[in-house]
């Protein structure tokens, strides 16, 4: 099939109809996503209420400078993912692809400040199976940093999963393997992939550092 | 679609939003900064998904299917913080 021209698979009468039934399919697995995630805020939200103080007491041990940078190095991604959709659907190949690098190396940032974090916090004992002994009197605080490491890890793995997918359409295009903005849906369902883990961390960030303080 | 500058407009009240957020904490407001760092956070991500995930120039089904992911969090949330207070 040529490249100069987006495919049309047989169940779809054009490429407008095409495009708009893969980005709802996206939707529909970014839905199923915010369910899975949902329970996780849904748990540290009652935590939150049934145990303010022990919440307090571990809330503060995490270092809020880490977390603000990272938050803000995932907000930059953001902007470049959604400067390269942009750059995809005009057809500006090599702009598309200096955000898409960019936006990899902001994602690697950001895994390699939560990793910093995480051995941080494992040396303070705050690791709950397993290191040194747990800080704190309170057993909710163990459930909280239990949590934590759940909750953040989860949305570290699916980073990961999205710098691989970046880092993969952008070696597409630097080997010209993929045309724009004829192959534009793969940059544009990326993108949605890679912005909804950064909202999964928007509201991570208040509701595990800042809501208890 | 949007600018490249209307992007970077984005961007920059994402982190203004991320500063407020920062100050609300650090003042120490009592009861309120959870509930102000919370909106702060809904805030900071309608921007993200009205304008960086494209939905403000996407079909009307994507706009139901993005409310209905919503909807449906907060179906979870009501019904569930429901559970707990009335035991």
């Amino acid at each position: 099939m040529s490249d100069a021209l987006p495919a049309v698979h047989e169940q779809f009468q054009a490429p407008g109809q095409q495009l708009e039934a893969d980005r709802l399919g996206l939707w529909v697995f970014l839905a199923s996503e915010a369910m899975l995630f949902g329970a996780v805020f849904f748990a540290l939200t009652v935590y939150h209420l049934i145990h303010p103080a022990a919440m307090h007491a571990a809330t503060s041990r995490l270092d809020l400078v880490t977390g603000v940078i990272g938050t803000a190095v995932l907000l930059t991604s953001s902007t470049t993912m959604a400067l390269a959709v942009k750059a995809a659907r005009e057809g500006r190949r090599t702009e598309a692809l200096i955000v898409l690098v960019g936006t990899v190396l902001l994602g690697l940032a950001f895994e390699a400040i939560k990793v910093h974090d995480w051995f941080d916090e494992y040396d303070q004992g705050l690791y709950p199976p397993m290191g040194p002994p747990f800080p704190l009197p309170q057993p909710a605080a163990r459930l909280y940093f239990h949590l934590y490491f759940v909750s953040t890890g989860l949305h570290a793995v699916h980073l990961a999963v999205g710098i691989l997918l970046v880092a993969g359409v952008a070696a597409s295009l630097l080997s010209n393997r993929m045309k724009l903005p004829e192959r534009t849906v793969t940059v544009e369902m990326v993108g949605l992939y890679w912005q909804f883990v950064d909202i999964v961390w928007i509201f991570l960030f208040p509701t595990l550092y800042l809501v208890s303080r | 679609m949007p600018s490249r500058l209307a992007f970077v407009g984005v961007w920059l009240v994402l982190l203004a939003l991320l500063g407020i957020s920062m100050a609300v904490t650090l003042l120490e407001l009592g009861p309120w900064h959870a509930a102000l760092n919370m909106i702060l956070a809904a805030a900071s991500a309608v921007l993200v998904v009205w304008f960086d995930m494209h939905l403000r120039e996407s079909s009307g089904i994507l706009k139901l299917f993005a409310t209905g992911t919503i909807i449906f969090l907060l179906i979870m949330f009501s019904f569930g913080l429901a559970d707990w207070p009335t035991r």
